[in-house]
């Protein structure tokens, strides 16, 4: 074919027709969801994290806890029988970024919220054999030692802002406050009783 | 979803094929065209004395290049992909959900319906239905009671007869379904941390342990000030408040001196979280006759 020789020879153009070849799918796929209801309006009393929940959410990331538990229960029976209600898109609004997670060694913590008490989240996050012996998820026994001292977390909030999670400047303001002196495992307790408590379907 | 992103959604999906099928109908003419030489197939490229064919598109390879084609064809045709087009089949993945869920219940509701007639204890003898709510134990309870039912440090083992908020089919219903909370003040502004040591001797008395009379005997004293109310004066416990029986050496905290002083000092408030607004009438029910099953044989040893 003749017309080869034109793309070819010309790396500009040949550049340009790649950037039109590989843009289709990010552009049916990816961005109408910046726009449609189903993924830009909240569901029913979603409000954004609290500052202590927020560094708990933090601590859940610098723990990798999302490398081996997802937050996405998918709407198969089997799961909705066994986690609850399906994840709804309207859930994440305020998630940044998202923490669904692509593997389960651990089980999906989207509905763990009120599923168990406190004092258990602390003595399996301190150590899983303690309640769970044939559990094989790491202990996590220095996050009773950690204390916050919320230096960030107006700074945090304040970056949550601009992309578009509703937080007042009241929240920004008793951010450190609310924070200071509390351990970080009472914070990734907080993050987690608060997991997908919105919706409740009954299994 | 608005027209505009459903029209955008469909007309970028078609132009993409369309310019798929486009460039694999392009490629597969030879362009060579040497007039000298009819013969030749070189593209005329050559690169440190290589050179290259113009070869069409290997038959098999075009072929299923065509058969993906015809099949996203028919996927879009059938399934929704394009924009707000919900399909031929009407098909998503909640209403298959929802039928999944319909045929299962259709399967199972008359079975826990029937568990759901059947008194408690009547049931815990129903091998098949145990096995049932063993299932259930394990993907709801075991976490915390253990796999099987023999408890944890601060989880109450539900094989034997020590039954804190009481161990007839009636009472471990409510505990399963509204959950319960225990409420065990800490002592340490009243008995001071030399009382807490007395109290702890006198409960280990109790318990039938190794302990100091002396401190024992002061112990009582407390005990029948502070304790009784609860626990009873002679420390058997109260179900109604889940107020433990001391005197049977089973312990939800620990029987170890320093462990019945931590319990005394900072109280226990051990939670039961409630079932009932996450589990069906009849699982619980089922659970229920589970849980009362686990401790059967322990009676009858």
């Amino acid at each position: 074919m003749k017309n080869h020789d034109i793309v070819e020879k010309n790396l500009g153009l040949m550049t340009i027709l790649v950037i039109v070849a590989i843009s289709f799918g990010g552009l049916v796929q990816i961005v109408p969801q910046f726009f449609l209801e189903e993924t830009t309006v909240p569901v029913e009393g979603l409000r954004p994290l609290g500052a202590v929940e927020l560094e708990g959410r933090d601590v859940y990331i610098r723990e990798g806890c999302h490398v081996c538990h997802t937050q996405m229960v998918r709407p198969l029976r089997a799961e909705v029988e066994r986690y609850g209600h399906y994840s709804v898109a309207g859930e994440f609004t305020y998630d940044h970024p998202f923490l669904w997670g692509s593997k389960r060694t651990g089980p999906d913590l989207a509905r763990v919220g009120g599923r168990y008490t406190d004092d258990w989240h602390k003595v399996h996050l301190y150590n899983p054999r303690l309640v769970v012996p044939e559990s094989n998820m790491p202990a996590f026994p220095w996050l009773y030692d950690n204390v916050l001292d919320g230096r960030h977390t107006a700074r945090k909030m304040r970056a949550l802002r601009a992309v578009g999670v509703p937080y007042t400047d009241e929240d920004i303001e008793t951010a450190q406050e609310q924070v200071q002196g509390v351990t970080e495992m009472d914070a990734v307790v907080a993050y987690l009783q608060q997991l997908g408590t919105l919706i409740q379907e009954k299994r | 979803m608005s027209t505009f992103w459903s029209l955008w959604i469909i007309i970028l999906t078609v132009i993409n094929v369309a310019l798929i099928l486009w460039v694999l109908l392009a490629n597969r003419k030879v362009a060579v065209r040497d007039d000298e030489d009819p013969e030749n197939r070189k593209t005329g490229h050559v690169y440190d004395g290589i050179e290259e064919y113009d070869n069409p598109l290997p038959r098999w390879w075009f072929n299923l290049f065509i058969a993906t084609l015809i099949f996203s064809a028919v996927y879009l045709l059938l399934y929704p992909g394009l924009g707000a087009f919900q399909g031929l089949l009407n098909w998503s993945s909640t209403k298959e959900l929802r039928g999944h869920q319909q045929q299962a219940e259709a399967r199972f509701s008359e079975r826990f319906g029937v568990y759901a007639e059947t008194p408690i204890a009547e049931l815990a003898e129903d091998p098949q239905a145990m096995r049932i709510g063993m299932r259930l134990f394990a993907n709801n309870c075991a976490v915390c009671h253990g796999s099987d039912g023999g408890g944890n440090w601060g989880y109450p083992n539900l094989t034997n007869n020590d039954w804190i908020w009481g161990g007839e089919p009636e009472q471990i219903l409510v505990s399963i379904r509204d959950g319960r909370q225990a409420n065990m003040p800490g002592w340490s502004n009243v008995l001071g941390e030399s009382g807490i040591a007395d109290v702890t001797e006198h409960v280990l008395r109790i318990a039938g342990r190794e302990h100091n009379t002396e401190r024992a005997e002061r112990g009582a004293q407390a005990f029948a000030r502070n304790c009784a109310a609860c626990h009873g004066a002679e420390g058997k416990g109260n179900p109604v408040l889940g107020a433990p029986d001391l005197t049977n050496d089973i312990w939800l905290y620990g029987g170890e001196p320093q462990e019945i002083r931590q319990t005394l000092r900072e109280g226990r408030f051990g939670v039961m979280p409630a079932q009932k607004d996450m589990l069906r009438e009849d699982r619980i029910h089922l659970l229920a006759a589970y849980v009362y099953s686990l401790s059967l044989d322990y009676d009858e040893e």
